[in-house]
Parts: structure tokens; sequence; C-alpha cells
């Protein structure tokens, strides 16, 4: 076993030093070391996307990436969406619109939806369900979800 | 650090099938070599007589890039329907194709296609054609110490078209059976060119040569040459039963993907489907 690497992360604009197991997963990192368990661990084994993350931009599953991997990126968490109390227009439209049941699918919805909505801002129901359609909601609560990231996408509080 | 490291050192891309591979310990490599961070391998473009592109081009890039939906439609087919969003954000082309697995997508593309593949090692760069490179299950031409570096394509000749089509159960499922195909035709309609691969049907991705060798040269394409054409590329595929069907109802399937991708991709050379 290779000894720890040191890694620094940006996360919810906040750099991060670490030394870190190569073979840790990011989400584990995110959660164990960073103590940012919004970011929630469903299936490990790379289908659920409930540990959905930012990587400079891009929506990846935090389950299927190592840790020294995101080294000298971006990272946002659902924890970054937030301004202090003010929640972010895609959380209030979930809110709204009920885009949850039970919660635990919620943070990496939440994160697919907003990298589908960085991206697209005037999105077809198509181009809605395309882009959720790696996330998994056990509750089936599908119908509410795709209203939320419509409700989202018509937000002007961006 | 491949060659120092021998067998026991695998090459890390995108990491979308590695990583899995990694926590089942079906993979327990004693050195992970990244290779995310080598310039120069993520790029699409055209130049001399190929399409080329980057390993490390991600499969997200492939899906958006607008030279390959309109002149490469079969890999624009393909990186729609490989693993979901997010994989797709990560997954790369050179890993696709170079894990070697018969259920990957990319590889019977790549056989429709006549691709090559740029590998690359201490003694230098080799081509190897996509019919040569897909040995055996997880088994890829090659050696330890070289990376994939590039795919060319060979340029779209006018009046080409292709497709790829997947039957899966739900996104980011591997492929019950797909199926490549890739035309050329000449005036008046006679088929000049065809390329056919055929997914998650054997130990490996086959390319359906005696369907092919039976439908070049043809002018008629009415039901019953496609049926043939179907049939014979059936023929050469071997699946076996799991929980994504019998071997009975996948044979089934490549025959209606390989009739209807041949179809798609006549529409798409601009002749009549």
């Amino acid at each position: 076993m290779a000894g720890r690497v040191p890694i620094a992360v940006t996360v919810n604009g906040v750099r991060k030093e670490a030394e870190v197991e190569p073979r840790l997963l990011l989400v584990d990192f995110i959660r164990e070391n960073l103590g940012l368990t919004g970011t929630h661990v469903g299936c490990d084994t790379s289908n659920c996307s409930a540990c959905a993350v930012l990587i400079d931009g891009k929506v990846v599953k935090a389950c299927t990436v190592l840790a020294v991997q995101a080294d000298g990126r971006e990272l946002l968490t659902v924890e970054g969406l937030s301004r202090g109390d003010k929640l972010h227009p895609v959380q209030e439209a979930f809110l709204a619109k009920h885009g949850l049941q039970c919660g635990f699918c919620t943070p990496g919805m939440l994160m697919s939806a907003y990298a589908l909505l960085k991206g697209n801002r005037h999105p077809t129901e198509e181009d809605i369900r395309k882009g959720i359609s790696g996330n998994i909601c056990r509750c089936t609560g599908y119908a509410q979800i795709v209203e939320s990231v419509q409700q989202a996408a018509r937000s002007k509080q961006w | 650090m491949l060659a120092s490291r021998g067998e026991g050192a695998r090459v890390i891309a995108g990491g979308q099938s590695l990583v899995p591979l990694l926590k089942l310990r079906l993979a327990s490599p004693s050195l992970l070599v990244d290779i995310n961070r080598i310039p120069g391998l993520n790029r699409i473009e055209e130049a001399g007589e190929f399409l080329r592109i980057g390993a490390m081009t991600r499969m997200a890039e492939v899906g958006t890039s607008t030279l390959i939906r309109e002149d490469y439609p079969a890999i624009h087919d393909a990186s729609e329907v490989i693993g979901d969003p997010l994989v797709r954000n990560l997954g790369t082309v050179g890993g696709n194709v170079s894990h070697g697995d018969p259920n990957n997508d990319m590889p019977a593309v790549m056989l429709a296609l006549r691709a090559e593949f740029v590998a690359s090692g201490p003694s230098g760069e080799r081509k190897i054609r996509a019919q040569d490179f897909f040995q055996d299950t997880f088994t890829v031409a090659l050696s330890h110490d070289e990376i994939l570096t590039e795919i060319r394509v060979p340029r779209r000749p006018p009046r080409s078209g292709g497709c790829y089509l997947k039957l899966e159960q739900k996104v980011g499922d591997f492929a019950t059976a797909g199926a490549a195909v890739q035309v050329t035709l000449a005036k008046g309609g006679r088929c000049e060119e065809i390329g056919v691969g055929l997914t998650a049907v054997g130990p490996t991705v086959i390319k359906a040569r005696k369907a092919e060798d039976w439908m070049r040269g043809k002018t008629e394409f009415d039901r019953a040459a496609v049926q043939e054409l179907a049939r014979l590329a059936t023929e050469e595929s071997n699946p076996s039963t799991d929980i994504r069907g019998t071997s009975d109802y996948k044979r089934r399937i490549i025959a209606l993907l390989v009739s209807r991708a041949f179809g798609k991709a006549c529409e798409r050379a601009g002749g009549a489907s």
C-alpha cells in the first residue's frame, strides 16, 4: 500500500488540504474528512447518483472518482448551493413543488438539476428528464422532481 | 511508470469502468497511473484522411460535437446511450474501447467505421486496426506498457451514413444487445461499403463479416435483402442467457437492431431506407 498523498481541493469556495490514501473515494473524503454529509452514499455501485457533486462545473458521481483525482480541482457539494440561510432557487423550487419524499436522493437530484440549468436555462421537459436520467429516486417521485426543475428554470433569483 | 511496474499497473482514465471494478476487487492493480493530466489527449478534429479523437475525450464532449453529430452519426448515437449523463462527463472514448468489455457500446461503432487505434509506448507509436484490437473479454491488443492515445476514423466519404442502436433495460445499464451499421452508397444506390458491429452478444465485440460481405455490392435493399443481412449478422452472434434475456431472445433483438440500424444508416447516407 502506497503512503498518503497530499491533495488540495477547493470545496464550495474554500481551499482544503489533506493527506489521503490513494484508494480513498472522493465521496468518503467529502463525508468523512470534510464532514460534509449532505452528499449521500446511496448504492456505492455507480448506479444511483445520490453522491453527485460538481468537479470544475461538471456533475459526476463522487463514489466513482478517487479523492486524489480531485487534486487541484474545484468541487461544489449540496452545501455550497445556498448562500448562508438563503436557499438556492433550485432548492426553493424543490421545496415549493414537493420535489422530495424521503429525501435521500435529493442532494444528487439538486446537483444534477443545478448542472443542467447552468448549461441550459430554458430546458424542455425532455431535456430535464434526460438531465436527471442518471439519478434514481426510489420513492419514484419523478413527476414532482421534473416540475421542481421546471420551476427552478423559471426563477429570477439566480 | 507502466513499463517499470510490469503487469501490476493499470491506466486510469475516466475511471467509470475501472473504479467499480476496484470496489468489487475484480481488479487489484499494484499501481494506478492517472493519465487525466497528460495534455493533448483531448480533442476532436478532422486532419488528413481521418477524424481524430483523442483517447481522453469525454463522452459528453463527443455528444456535443457538431462535427460528430453531422458526419459520424453512429459515434454520436453511441455517445448518448453510454452510461448516464454523470458517467459521460468523466467516461472517455479511449477508456470505453480499451477496457475490452464486450458490453461497451463504442467498440461496435469503431468496428463498423473501420477505425484504427494509436498506441504509444516506450518503443514509440503503432497503429492497430479495430478488427485486430478486440481480442477477448477484457483483453485488447495493447501491451502493459502502452496507452491508447488516439482513435482514427476514416474520413466520411460522400453518401455515407451510420447508426448505432442499443436495447437497454434502463438508463445506465449495459446493452441487452446493440448494433452499429455504417454504409457508403454509390450513385444509383449500390451498397459500396458496409460495416456491422455487434455489442453484448459474445465474449468480445463482433464484426459481422459474413453479413458485410453479403450486402457489399448489392443494389436492392428490399425487405428480403435486409432480413438476410440481419439473419447473417445474427448467425455470427453468440449471445449467452443472463439477467438481460435468453440467448434466443437476444438473437431476435440483434436481427431487429441490425435491420433498423441499416435502414437508418441508409437514410442518413441520403439513400432509400
